[in-house]
């Protein structure tokens, strides 16, 4: 048979680390269907609530910031404009509520079975991408609706989710394995997605913040990738702030790596902590 | 090189604990407490080295130190000892979930653990569903689940409610299908711990029937985790000892079991036999100098359990002129919080006893012993003519019960901390009935 051989040593790091994760691809996608699979159980509008949370969140933000603040919207309808910004928002601050708590609410599983560790937070990420394409069909509604033309610049779409979805995971990754040792991440993480959304430019567009703020702005890695889509989406001429948008790159990815060596560094002692 | 199939090395295993009550996870707080404190000490005596202990109150504990052995492919394995002695902490290392401190494990093959039945369940989703999902969780992919998928549900008797979630099933349902999933795993190597005291008793045959399928005909190395000596005899060639943290013995199946029984009973009582102890209170005319219990055979065991006939057995000796008249002789049993929880004379009975020779026993049969599961203080006490003549303060000793089939169904019962087991006739009447 196979002469697999597995070493257990302290602190030994795993050989087979990837290859073990490759093994348990199938993982990742049971935990993410179950979660998708056990989410609208015993609701009456069940699979609904993906579109209207979007869709009610969206109509909020029109009023508020497009009618009572009057926030300039470059020419774009107000709703597209939003829409656009809020689809890699949810998926963000989504990702990174669910992710961060995942560890926990899977404990029982944690200190029972080996797995890769990774296959729980990394799906739950992937939960919340499952809102987020249903979100982009509704988007695409909208653009239809008020009749605004997609430009060549759709096709970076895929990039920019990309970004979006490293943001998440690394943000993820980082929170998930703190809060299995320090249980304040639980407080922390809400209080993050709460203040995120007031300072990325969801509700407003970032051609209101003053030039001379932009760059400390975009230390926010959100603003980058959201500006990213909203240029992408509403053919708007406005000129993305590239700076910007190559420094969210940066600290994506630092937060991604960073991230995943984190998890590492600490997933051996998850089952003894949790 | 070596045959074996897993091959264990020096291994340790240290936990830190906390002795701070109620304190579940590090906050925090605590940490920069912690530091700052640490920082604080050396800014007012930077002569004196940092090593004062930052985590005041904490201690180390070694749940498992120096174990080594050696598993050969094919063999099952049984793994015994008291609670607390390491065997989850040896599966765990085993299974990856934890990491040891010290040592090495070589595992060659595949292994697969089962130390919870139905791990990764979801109580929303149905049967089929959870049949896949479990069995990704333990390791297999979807066409291997689906390809034992029938026999999964053949071997869980779950056919009809598929469908339904498992929130809606019998927990007997629930321990079937969980099983089942887990036992259609083809690994090379089998990990097991205590799934089998839960279920009814003919489901625990078949599971058991089911290992040892896997054992001797698809020729799998099993390791064994039970407090079910009977299934340990039945299903181990070799069983490994483990006692507060290290292999005190790996042999024979049968050996190691006697072992087990007869070294349960705590060293605290025991060094000084019961005779030489002077915490007793009493006239002295006659002494308590031995206890212990034996099954319905007579054979002298260390640990009872639920449901089965003991005998306890009150070895004494006569100091005074004897005979003696009217000797009342009686024992009790304490929880390990010091609640009485019986107390039962020779008087209760109607019986007084005459002694005539200088020494002998005391034998008081009890059938059906009705204790759960759990660890009990006895005591013992001497009556002459409503004169006391001896009571040792501190107990006679300690009895180990462990879970038997104290209904005869099979079935545990209450899981809980109750003490006590009654047994009795279920029926009922309603208002069809009248």
């Amino acid at each position: 048979m196979s002469q697999e051989e597995i070493l257990i040593k302290p602190d030994g790091n795993i050989k087979n680390y990837w290859r073990d994760l490759w093994s348990y691809r199938e993982l990742f996608y049971f935990l993410a269907w179950r979660d998708i699979a056990v989410r609208y159980k015993q609701t009456v509008i069940g699979f609904g609530w993906s579109v209207i949370r979007p869709v009610l969140t969206m109509v909020i933000f029109t009023v508020v910031f497009g009618r009572l603040a009057k926030l300039p919207s470059e020419g774009v309808p107000y709703p597209v404009l939003v829409f656009s910004a809020m689809l890699p928002w949810q998926f963000f601050a989504n990702a990174l509520t669910e992710s961060s708590n995942s560890l926990i609410s899977n404990a029982q599983m944690l200190s029972k079975v080996y797995f890769p560790r990774l296959a729980i937070p990394a799906s739950a990420v992937m939960v919340s991408f499952v809102d987020f394409l249903i979100s982009l069909i509704v988007l695409f509604i909208l653009m239809v609706w008020y009749q605004v033309a997609p430009s060549w610049r759709i096709v970076t779409l895929p990039i920019l989710t990309l970004l979006a979805f490293g943001a998440a995971m690394g943000a993820g990754l980082w929170f998930a394995s703190l809060n299995v040792k320090y249980r304040d991440f639980r407080y922390i993480v809400p209080f993050i997605v709460q203040l995120g959304i007031y300072i990325s430019p969801v509700g407003f567009s970032s051609s209101i913040v003053p030039p001379k703020w932009r760059l400390l702005y975009s230390l926010n890695p959100m603003a980058g990738v959201i500006d990213g889509f909203r240029w992408a989406i509403t053919g708007n001429d406005a000129e993305a702030y590239w700076p910007a948008v190559a420094l969210s790159v940066i600290i994506i990815t630092l937060l991604l790596f960073g991230g995943i060596w984190q998890f590492r560094k600490t997933e051996r002692s998850f089952a003894d902590v949790i | 090189m070596s045959d074996s199939i897993i091959k264990v090395e020096n291994l340790g295993k240290q936990y830190v604990i906390g002795h701070q009550r109620g304190e579940r996870y590090t906050t925090l707080r605590d940490v920069v407490a912690s530091n700052a404190k640490r920082l604080g000490r050396k800014l007012l005596h930077p002569l004196t080295s940092a090593s004062s202990n930052p985590h005041v109150g904490r201690e180390d504990f070694w749940a498992l130190t120096d174990v080594s052995f050696e598993v050969r492919p094919g063999e099952a394995i049984g793994i015994i000892g008291r609670n607390g002695a390491g065997k989850s902490t040896l599966l765990k290392i085993l299974s990856r979930i934890t990491e040891p401190t010290t040592g090495s494990v070589r595992i060659r093959g595949r292994l697969a653990s089962l130390l919870e039945v139905g791990t990764g369940f979801h109580p929303e989703l149905t049967g089929r569903e959870n049949i896949f999902l479990n069995g990704a969780v333990l390791g297999m992919t979807k066409a291997e689940i689906r390809q034992k998928f029938d026999e999964i549900v053949a071997f869980a008797e779950v056919g009809k409610f598929l469908d339904t979630p498992v929130k809606r099933y019998s927990s007997g349902m629930y321990i079937r299908l969980a099983f089942a999933v887990a036992a259609h795993l083809e690994p090379e190597i089998l990990v097991v711990d205590e799934v089998l005291a839960v279920g009814d008793a003919e489901f625990q045959k078949k599971c058991l029937g089911k290992m040892e399928e896997v054992a001797t005909k698809e020729n799998r190395t099993i390791l064994f985790v039970s407090h079910n000596m009977a299934a340990i005899e039945n299903l181990c060639q070799r069983v490994i000892l483990l006692e507060q943290g290290s292999v005190t013995y790996s042999g024979e199946t049968t050996k190691a079991i006697n072992l087990y029984l007869s070294n349960i009973l705590p060293s605290a009582i025991e060094a000084v036999p019961l005779m030489h102890r002077t915490d007793r209170s009493g006239d002295g005319s006659i002494r308590l100098t031995s206890f212990h219990v034996e099954d319905q055979d007579g054979q002298r065991i260390a640990a009872v359990s639920s449901g089965m006939d003991v005998t306890f057995v009150l070895g004494y000796k006569c100091y005074g002129d004897h005979p003696y008249r009217k000797v009342d002789v009686g024992f009790s049993a304490h929880s390990t919080s010091n609640q009485t929880l019986f107390v039962f004379y020779s008087s209760y009975m109607g019986r007084l006893f005459e002694l005539t020779s200088r020494e002998g026993e005391f034998r008081c049969r009890v059938s059906k012993f009705p204790l759960a599961p759990g660890r009990y203080g006895i005591g013992a006490r001497v009556v002459v003519g409503g004169d006391e003549a001896d009571w040792p303060n501190d107990g006679i000793g300690y009895l180990e019960v462990e879970a038997g089939d104290f209904y005869g169904t099979g079935a545990k019962g209450y899981n809980g901390a109750a003490p006590f087991l009654v047994l009795g006739n279920w029926s009922l009447s309603d208002t069809a009935s009248l």
